[in-house]
């Protein structure tokens, strides 16, 4: 286990060292200049500017340094906000994106295993076929469009929440329940078609003639062993909600992470371009490792260094 | 059973973290608001609390004056400093931070006597707050200073280029209340160049306390003006507080505004129609739907949107190729249905909302429309085609990937190419930094701009297209007009200036240099509670200081 570890970790700093030098090369691509002025500036302006910030070196220079800065931890300063640090930045905005993630991907994952499971219990009835058409709603209908009316008819028509804005927790609820949808209607589908496939094993039907009650044995047998799939899609979905979405963001005018990083490459503000990717792709990664790992705990018979071990 | 405990227990945690690090703008806050109001109800009666909501777009870029390049910065600046000039509430620039403004008869030395005034750390502000301030720009950005060169302070062009150092500026303090700033050449718009933040003092005993720290915070600046600053989210918000020890603060009624940055447009009126603010901007989209609303408004500014031709374009060489396709198409049309947002058609350079000569001779009215027929125009274009030796044309137009310069682009396509038979228009459109690199590059045949003056006097609109100005971009070059802009610039006896660029402008037109489209304007609409809010054509922006909040 420990071995898998280390050598898990080692092709991971391989992938961001890759990731790194690939957006660094990528955003050269980018036309323009990062400073918000540039239609007033002259040409010699632009390259007094060049000067000040490096960006006049050759392309080998400007990246080592830029490496060189990661290594101590140093994202660098934006261009846009003049003295801030990317650090700085993130740190701010990553709070508000993650609340709302994180509370869209609970009330989700809740109201999705509930849905899932009656729909496979009761398969073929009317509550199967409520739950699918729900599901089917959720997955098709862009997140936004739940936000756009949500916001109209919860905060505006009936004003029981604020339409928008962050001055407080009441100002998180509706956009986690934009955010909820996309994962209720994913975990919903995949638990139902996992648990019909699971319902008909063998060790299911032993388990009820053995005469355990049959809510036990949906909740120890069959619903564990459905959550297997449900984890694997789950690991990209968590990440892009936990990281924030533009959309959302942008409508509920959350502070949020997802909005600044479109902000960011709009603007050429490169510093922090390169600081956001490199902040989802740590977090992607891990997230993947931690997934890999709770595949063992769900199910003994997944063992990751090879299984030779017990 | 124990990774259960576990894994729910460090969900938890997470949770509590999150909502713990999630900084809200605080409901204490709020309520202590709420009890003042209160407060304010009982001693005054029917007055409503002074407290004014309102929204910008993007967040604060910073708070140092001399770093502020930016519409929403100058903004906040010129609510929370004050220079020797600002804007009064009819947008006519007059004096504040100074009581005095001596000329000497070459025009050259100006000497301000400053009004009693005091930091918003009880510091008084002095005249070497300025001398400190405008040196200090130079020190710190040099090149960035174009707009000490513009208002010809003394050396300040050949500090830019590096070869004299910051302290030979032409300003100097000679006692605590009189500053004399000493100018390279006569510049009759002095006043209005003085308004923008670099000319703002700077509290030179705090600056220097701060170090490199100064001006990242709301706390990290002292202030001069009617407001200061309070709170600072970044990416969230601002809160304005009336600054008790301002000079004319007996006049300032509003006691806070609060700043959200909020970015969707509908979200913005969904706020606006559950009153969380008071005053939204509108885009053409949603102007039609409150249009006949007693507080829809249209305020104009004095933005210009034109085209411009590229001058070695072996078609738009021809002039009468270029005044054919300007008047081939309908600029009405353009403003009303596809613009929709109460911009107005332009037939000219400088627009309405110029200034007038002090004699009262109003640009427009002078000099009137430069404009023609359709019939006109394909009479031009034939005669262009005839010279130039062919009988089709084939012209890109530039445009920005933006809602707006797209759907100007199509409109103009669909109009000039029936209009002007033989024409044929390729409409090419690039992302906004790449559009203004080969904007730049004079890499285009056609490129839609839009210009934001930094005031509206009309030399600002004029000066764009001097031979290898800035802004020119399409190498437009007429010795004549060179000439006019130039003596306009250096012209004391204001009506001759003002001849001047009247007969600049014409000159432009008979050479049918460029394709004026529209004058810019918002359309807002505004909680009817909210009176005095001042909106200027140029910048700044807006004026906060006269509002009161009436009947809420």
């Amino acid at each position: 286990m420990g071995r898998y570890i280390l050598t898990r970790l080692a092709y991971m700093a391989t992938a961001l060292f890759i990731i790194i030098s690939l957006t660094f090369l990528l955003m050269q691509l980018l036309p323009g200049t990062p400073y918000s002025n540039a239609d007033e500036l002259t040409d010699t302006q632009i390259q007094q500017l060049n000067q000040k910030y490096g960006l006049d070196k050759p392309l080998a220079i400007q990246y080592a340094k830029y490496i060189g800065n990661l290594l101590q931890g140093d994202l660098g300063d934006s261009y846009k906000y003049e003295g801030r640090s990317v650090n700085q930045i993130i740190g701010e905005r990553i709070g508000p994106s993650a609340l709302i993630g994180m509370q869209g991907l609970i009330i989700g994952t809740i109201i999705g295993l509930i849905l899932g499971v009656i729909s496979a219990i009761r398969h073929n009835t009317i509550f199967d076929y409520g739950a699918v058409f729900l599901a089917v709603l959720g997955m098709s209908i862009p997140s936004f469009v739940f936000a756009a009316l949500l916001q109209y008819y919860i905060g505006v028509k009936l004003g029981w929440l604020p339409p928008a804005l962050w001055d407080g927790y009441q100002n998180t609820i509706l956009p986690s329940i934009a955010l909820s949808v996309l994962v209720m209607a994913t975990v919903a589908r995949y638990i139902r078609t996992e648990m019909l496939e699971v319902l008909g094993y063998d060790y299911v039907i032993t388990a009820k003639a053995k005469g355990i009650s049959s809510s036990a044995v949906i909740i120890k047998h069959v619903v564990r062993n459905s959550l297997i799939p449900v984890l694997t899609m789950m690991a990209p979905l968590v990440v892009s909600i936990i990281t924030g979405t533009l959309v959302i963001e942008k409508i509920f005018a959350v502070p949020g992470i997802g909005e600044q990083f479109t902000n960011s490459i709009l603007i050429n503000d490169y510093s922090v371009i390169m600081g956001i990717t490199l902040f989802y792709s740590v977090i992607f990664i891990a997230v993947i490792f931690i997934v890999d790992l709770l595949y063992g705990v769900l199910d003994p018979r997944i063992r990751l260094d090879g299984g030779v071990k017990q | 059973m124990n990774f259960k405990t576990l894994k729910s227990f460090f969900l938890l945690a997470l949770f509590a973290l999150l909502l713990a690090g999630c900084n809200f703008s605080g409901s204490s806050e709020e309520d202590s608001d709420d009890t003042d109001d209160s407060n304010q109800t009982n001693e005054t009666g029917t007055d409503s609390a002074q407290v004014l909501n309102l929204i910008e777009d993007d967040n604060i870029a910073t708070l140092d004056v001399m770093q502020a390049n930016d519409a929403i910065s100058n903004n906040v600046l010129s609510n929370t400093f004050e220079g020797l000039y600002s804007l009064d509430e009819n947008s006519e620039v007059v004096l504040t931070g100074a009581s005095e403004h001596d000329i000497s008869e070459d025009g050259l030395t100006h000497t301000f006597t400053l009004r009693d005034n005091v930091w918003s750390n009880g510091d008084p502000v002095t005249a070497n707050d300025y001398e400190f301030a405008w040196k200090r720009t130079f020190r710190e950005t040099g090149f960035y200073a174009y707009q000490f060169v513009n208002a010809k302070i003394l050396n300040a062009e050949s500090i830019s280029k590096g070869e004299t150092s910051p302290d030979e500026l032409g300003v100097k303090a000679i006692d605590d209340k009189t500053l004399v700033v000493t100018l390279a050449d006569v510049n009759p718009i002095l006043p209005d160049l003085l308004l923008f933040s670099p000319f703002f003092p700077v509290n030179q005993a705090f600056v220097e306390s701060q170090g490199e720290n100064y001006g990242l915070e709301f706390d990290q600046v002292v202030y001069n003006g009617p407001f200061i600053l309070t709170d600072w989210k970044h990416d969230q918000g601002w809160t304005y507080k009336k600054n008790p020890d301002y000079w004319g603060s007996d006049s300032v009624k509003l006691e806070e505004i609060n700043v959200s940055v909020v970015k969707e447009e509908s979200t913005t009126i969904n706020l606006y129609d559950t009153k969380k603010v008071d005053r939204v901007e509108l885009s053409s989209a949603s102007v039609d739907s409150y249009k006949d609303d007693p507080n829809f408004n249209v305020e104009n500014r004095g933005t210009l949107g034109f085209l411009r031709f590229n001058h070695n374009n072996e078609f738009l060489k021809n002039e009468n190729i270029r005044r054919a396709i300007d008047m081939a198409w309908d600029k009405e049309g353009l403003t009303n249905v596809i613009l929709n947002n109460g911009s107005a058609p332009s037939y000219f350079l400088v627009p309405e909302s110029a200034t007038s000569s002090p004699a009262g001779k109003n640009f427009r009215e002078t000099n009137g429309d430069f404009t023609g027929t359709f019939d006109e125009a394909k009479e031009f274009f034939n005669k262009g085609l005839e010279e130039i030796g062919t009988d089709s044309i084939e012209l890109s137009i530039l445009a920005a990937d933006a809602t707006d310069s797209r759907a100007i682009a199509e409109y103009f396509k669909s109009q000039v190419e029936v209009n002007l038979p033989g024409l044929s228009i390729e409409i090419s459109v690039q992302p906004f930094q790449r559009r203004l690199e080969l904007e730049k590059a004079i890499d285009y045949d056609i490129s839609i701009s839009t210009y934001v003056p930094l005031n509206t006097d009309p030399i600002s609109y004029l000066e764009m297209f001097v031979t290898k100005g800035n802004f020119n971009r399409m190498d437009y070059s007429n010795p004549q007009y060179d000439e006019l802009v130039l003596k306009a610039k250096g012209e004391i006896d204001l009506e001759k200036r003002y001849e001047y660029m009247l007969e600049a402008e014409k000159i432009l037109f008979d050479d049918a240099a460029i394709g004026p489209m529209y004058q810019g304007a918002v359309s807002v609409i505004q909680q009817p509670y909210v009176k005095g809010f001042v909106s200027h054509p140029a910048l700044p922006e807006y004026g906060y200081r006269w509002i009161t909040i009436e009947g809420k």
